[in-house]
């Protein structure tokens, strides 16, 4: 009976200890020279490390889609740019925003929920919080502003590496004019959708960052439990983010 | 000086301390000792508040930091140096910065200030030499020392080593031991030493809690530990052949003495 009633009340149990957490984190920093220091470190090693990934992945698939997008919508009734056209809006209104952000929950999130779960079990965060320091904000504030910060800059710089994948099919294979896909990459084009792409992008920023540190900071255990740790915070992430991708888009764009 | 009083501490119902009384005195190097799950590290993060107790006091010159609000627990903090059984270095920092860090977040200090007073700390443990390596290229015990160093850069009044000598090698366990005795005499910290370290015991032991089954079952000091007559910590202590023959000899020595 004990344990039907702990399997019912877990998961309040632990959206309260992730509230508390957040409460702990979101609080003035205690020098804010610090902070800063620790916030430009944070955007470079979440941020900046991560346009290698975002650039050779954004460059392939719009390669990719524009291939897919030709042969599956060739008909003589359908005008050629439609290529460029659907290829842009895919990328813009899913790709670099959903699809990126779930690939950086793996890159970034498991980086992040390692180093605080390695900090938690070799007793760094203790020492933190027995000198008086505000272990949560002082570990998971600059990594949570940081985040929110460049992960925009991460979505403009893969919708442009995306396109410039698509053109490369223009310009190397026949299956579309460099004109056409021209035309159609500039067509019925919305810029509500990039900032669309923005906004969610920064809402699945914080869900990354707060997210894998939860897990990070409530590790427990040995080096496994810290591997455990980060597996969970790709996998919890990546499914809040599809969750509010779908809460987004209904508020959005209907 | 830190007093403590009836202090109870459980998990899951499952009672680990079981009413400590005792008292920790300044200027010396007080040890806890007992077996391992007697609750020693327990009764050690009690002390620094890192678990909150069911009940019981825990004084620090007379301040109760149990029913402390946290904006007063954490300017005690400040006063707190603690020395972790894995020297809880930071990895990203260099053993310079790992010294400052401390100074920096609790300090007005300037640049200049901070770096003085690091180089001071780094070069009262020895360290000068490795001040701008990482963590992971430092042995043990030069780890160790970085801890210290970084225990003691806020001028602390209590000090907390738990197992400060695990994992070193006997002539490292010596000298971090003395160490620890001399600042302790020089700072005039209240300084408390949870460790299994019997040679640390007769070495440094000015004060010794031996808890046993989340009691206190004897205190003492490193002379009193060798003629006790107490079953279980004779049992715990002399374990060792090498032990056992010191305190025969201790025995065998004090009739003469008499």
């Amino acid at each position: 009976m004990e344990k039907i009633l702990q399997l019912y009340t877990r998961p309040f149990f632990l959206l309260g200890q992730y509230i508390v957490l957040l409460l702990q984190v979101f609080t003035i920093p205690d020098k804010w020279k610090v902070f800063f220091k620790q916030l430009i470190k944070e955007i470079y090693k979440l941020g900046v490390d991560s346009l290698g990934i975002v650039w050779i992945i954004s460059i392939f698939i719009g390669a990719v889609m524009a291939i897919q997008i030709q042969l599956n919508l060739t008909n003589p009734i359908m005008p050629q740019y439609i290529l460029g056209l659907t290829t842009r809006d895919t990328l813009l209104l899913e790709f670099s925003s959903t699809i990126m952000c779930i690939i950086l929950a793996g890159k970034v999130g498991s980086n992040i929920a390692s180093e605080i779960g390695t900090m938690r079990i070799t007793e760094q965060i203790d020492a933190l919080n027995i000198m008086g320091v505000n272990s949560a904000n002082y570990l998971i504030l600059p990594k949570v502003v940081g985040l929110m910060l460049f992960t925009p800059v991460l979505v403009v710089f893969s919708m442009f590496f995306g396109i410039m994948g698509g053109y490369c099919i223009a310009i190397f294979t026949d299956l579309v004019s460099l004109s056409q896909w021209e035309y159609g990459i500039q067509s019925y084009f919305k810029e509500f959708y990039v900032w669309y792409s923005i906004i969610k992008s920064v809402i699945f920023a914080f869900l990354i960052s707060t997210i894998a540190s939860y897990h990070g900071y409530y590790a427990k255990g040995g080096a496994l439990d810290v591997g455990k740790a980060s597996t969970k915070s790709v996998v919890v992430s990546s499914i809040y983010i599809l969750l509010m991708d779908v809460v987004l888009t209904k508020l959005l764009l209907q | 000086m830190i007093i403590v009083e009836n202090l109870i501490k459980s998990f899951d119902g499952n009672i680990i301390l079981k009413g400590i009384n005792t008292t920790f005195e300044a200027g010396k190097t007080n040890l806890i000792i007992g077996k391992s799950g007697s609750g020693k590290t327990v009764l050690l993060k009690c002390l620094v508040g890192l678990h909150k107790p069911d009940s019981g006091h825990i004084f620090y010159n007379n301040r109760d930091i149990v029913s402390m609000k946290p904006k007063e627990l954490k300017h005690i903090r400040t006063e707190i140096g603690m020395l972790f059984q894995g020297s809880a270095l930071f990895d990203s920092m260099t053993v310079l910065e790992n010294v400052s860090f401390p100074l920096q977040m609790f300090t007005d200090y300037t640049k200049a200030e901070i770096y003085k007073r690091a180089m001071f700390c780094l070069e009262r443990v020895n360290l000068l030499h490795a001040t701008e390596r990482f963590p992971s290229e430092i042995s043990g015990g030069m780890q160790k020392r970085v801890a210290i160093a970084r225990a003691i850069a806020l001028n602390p009044k209590y000090l907390f080593c738990d197992e400060p000598n695990s994992g070193l090698d006997p002539q490292t366990s010596i000298l971090i031991d003395e160490l620890i005795h001399d600042i302790t005499a020089e700072y005039n910290i209240t300084t408390v030493i949870n460790t299994h370290d019997m040679n640390s015991v007769m070495g440094i032991g000015d004060n010794i809690t031996f808890i046993n089954q989340g009691e206190v079952a004897w205190e003492g000091n490193k002379d009193k530990i060798l003629t006790t007559n107490n079953k279980v910590l004779n049992d715990f202590v002399f374990a060792s052949n090498l032990f056992q023959k010191v305190k025969e000899a201790a025995i065998n020595d004090s009739p003469e003495e008499a």
